[in-house]
């Protein structure tokens, strides 16, 4: 059983998610966010809901689609929007943009942008974690599209054949930019693949954000056990396209219609209420104070200055230690 | 001062460092208990360290790097070995987009003291995949350190340097080189990146080799001092960061340059040193700066097609007289 204050918590995080990447949107639509961006609306569940079980010094990798691991982990609002607006103020001091937040202070490994790279990374993370003699665990998430790399086998086997503690957790939400997943994978279940390795492969509706949350508490626990890594399949769905202004004419109207009835956010707003943890008023104040949130992190990081352009040359090595002076 | 191959060096720069710090740890394929490396550099450090600490891994280039990766910035300092240098290619992206720009692209907020270590050079025989010099490569990935040692002593200096720092460093050896000897202290030390090693003086011409290549400049200096031609022979020892300022002042001693590199022309060693002269020292230059360098072309097999692609000391001594006159 879940504490209700957890749950609420929870709640409030999915909320924040949700209004964040709006925000983002809205932002992108009046030319403040350099770049491109990719979108987490929809699957707040799963971060959610796999963040829930770890500790604030566990480890988390991520990806492009990345800003809602970062929020579920505990990333500071502000500093993640003034980085995707490009600030000094953000937590790359504008070097890493949307693709490429990290947070080292909460464990937040670091977001790749090429897919699938980060699962080898969280493999060794794993690794230190066993050489190093601690009880932490990483969760590494990806897309089902990352399971088609040659990473996804690599990392996972070796996670697997060392027995480290790794939970990777896949959302799958279908496609992998605008190619349906049966288009290029003729099974359904990217979890099936964990027999390859040995491990552990679970499938779960990923708009649940209670059965993700038990399906990582299982993987998290065994993991902190010490008795190996987890495949988790989650089940879910972007409600917006690939990036930017993606139209997604890719995906029939049904299907979005369908997906966006299971939207995470109004389910699990439902069970909350059947539950008797939150009311309808105490569920509309939390909307006013999560979007107060979102949009004093947007103030913060519209106020905040861009690097100077000779910042570009810095952070480049960690120091001159080792090297001859010139 | 004892004297020891540079197998030894670099098994004594892993074993010293292993001792000192336990975060220090190897992973690669076949570097455990039962081969210790296809070139034997980790042998018996399994036996010493447990295989916890000197881990075998799949054929896995990829997922080595990035493990190697995960484990660096967490707290780690792994020396990954790749058993050829031409497998790298297989980890390109853990090595160039992931190791070399974690720090920046994060705004400095991680270390990835991870050394890659893994042999280049032709010479043996086998063919295209297993004996390509890919330094230019990682030259041009800001972010990486690339250490080019050529003897025993620089060999162990350089590879204590780069486990010990907290940058990711492609630390290359030489295949043909594992058996070359050479004196080293008895005592601890450590010899700095960044710092260029005039390996022989001259006054007539300054000739820029790594590697291998040193040797072969060696042997061809001395030849060329039987004919009275004073060269100098300069070794970068690391090729990032650069040591522009000692060759730059040679240059300006000796007023010619001959580059010697066993990487193909195009994009490579060579070109890089000679721009840089050409930036900074052309107007000392008495005659065109000289490459010596592989054709463009694969590795070939046969040892009278490989022979024919490898610069060697007749080659340098070509270029040479092609820019100095002495009667």
């Amino acid at each position: 059983m879940i504490e209700n204050l957890k749950l609420i918590e929870m709640y409030r995080q999915m909320l924040t998610i949700r209004f964040f990447e709006e925000k983002v949107f809205e932002l992108y639509g009046q030319n403040l966010v350099p770049g491109t961006i990719h979108l987490y609306a929809g699957e707040e569940a799963v971060a959610v809901g796999v963040c829930a079980n770890l500790r604030k010094d566990d480890y988390i990798t991520s990806t492009h689609r990345g800003h809602g691991h970062c929020i579920a982990k505990g990333a500071r609002l502000d500093k993640t929007m003034a980085e995707i607006l490009g600030r000094k103020t953000g937590y790359c001091k504008g070097k890493g943009g949307s693709m490429h937040i990290a947070d080292f202070s909460i464990g937040m490994l670091g977001a790749t942008a090429v897919v699938g790279a980060g699962i080898p990374i969280a493999t060794g993370a794993g690794l230190s974690i066993k050489l190093r003699g601690t009880d932490h665990v990483v969760a590494c998430f990806f897309g089902e599209g990352a399971s088609n790399q040659g990473t996804f086998h690599e990392g996972i086997n070796l996670a697997a054949v060392w027995g480290l503690p790794v939970v990777f957790v896949c959302e799958n939400n279908l496609y992998a930019m605008g190619t349906r997943q049966s288009r290029v994978m003729l099974i359904q279940n990217i979890a099936d693949r964990a027999v390859a390795y040995g491990i552990p492969g679970v499938v779960v509706d990923g708009n649940d954000v209670l059965t993700v949350y038990e399906a990582a508490h299982v993987a998290v626990e065994r993991a902190r056990r010490g008795e190996g890594p987890t495949l988790i399949e989650c089940k879910t769905y972007r409600q917006k396209g690939h990036s930017r202004f993606d139209p997604a004419a890719y995906r029939v109207k049904e299907e979005v219609e369908t997906w966006l009835k299971k939207d995470p956010i109004t389910l699990f707003q439902k069970k909350l209420f059947e539950m008797g943890v939150l009311t309808e008023t105490e569920a509309q104040e939390m909307v006013q104070e999560v979007k107060k949130d979102v949009d004093g992190a947007t103030k913060f990081a519209l106020e905040s200055p861009f690097p100077e352009p000779e910042d570009a040359l810095e952070d480049v090595y960690a120091s001159k230690e080792g090297t001859a002076t010139k | 001062m004892r004297e020891v191959t540079v197998r030894d060096a670099l098994r004594e720069a892993l074993r010293e460092e292993m001792q000192r710090d336990e975060n220090v740890f190897l992973l690669g394929e076949d570097i455990g208990r039962y081969w210790g490396g296809a070139f034997g550099v980790t042998k018996g450090l399994a036996e010493e360290f447990g295989d916890d600490r000197v881990r075998d891994t799949p054929i896995s280039e990829s997922a080595i790097i990035g493990v190697g990766v995960g484990a660096a910035i967490t707290g780690m300092r792994p020396a990954a070995e790749i058993m050829f240098g031409d497998l790298s290619a297989l980890a390109m992206d853990q090595i160039c987009n992931q190791a070399a720009k974690i720090r920046y692209m994060f705004g400095g907020q991680a270390s990835v003291p991870l050394v890659i270590r893994t042999p280049f050079g032709a010479g043996v025989n086998i063919a295209s995949h297993h004996s390509q010099s890919l330094e230019a490569w990682f030259m041009h990935t800001p972010g990486l350190y690339v250490a080019v040692p050529s003897t025993p002593y620089d060999a162990k200096g350089l590879l204590k340097t780069a486990i010990r720092g907290s940058n990711p460093v492609l630390f290359v050896e030489h295949k043909l080189l594992y058996p070359v000897k050479g004196m080293i202290p008895e005592d601890d030390f450590s010899v700095p990146f960044g710092l260029a090693d005039i390996k022989r003086e001259g006054s007539d011409v300054s000739i820029v080799a790594t590697l291998n290549m040193v040797h072969k400049a060696l042997a061809a200096a001395e030849q060329l001092s039987k004919e009275g031609i004073s060269a100098e022979v300069i070794d970068p020892r690391t090729l990032t960061p650069f040591d522009k300022q000692t060759i730059v002042k040679s240059v300006k001693k000796t007023s010619r340059l001959v580059v010697v590199s066993e990487d193909c022309k195009a994009g490579g060693v060579s070109a890089e040193i000679a721009a840089v002269v050409a930036e900074e020292a052309l107007d000392y230059l008495d005659a065109p700066v000289k490459r010596v360098a592989e054709p463009d072309t694969p590795i070939p097999f046969s040892p009278t097609l490989e022979k024919f692609v490898i610069p060697d000391e007749k080659s340098i001594v070509k270029a040479v007289k092609e820019i100095v006159s002495k009667n």
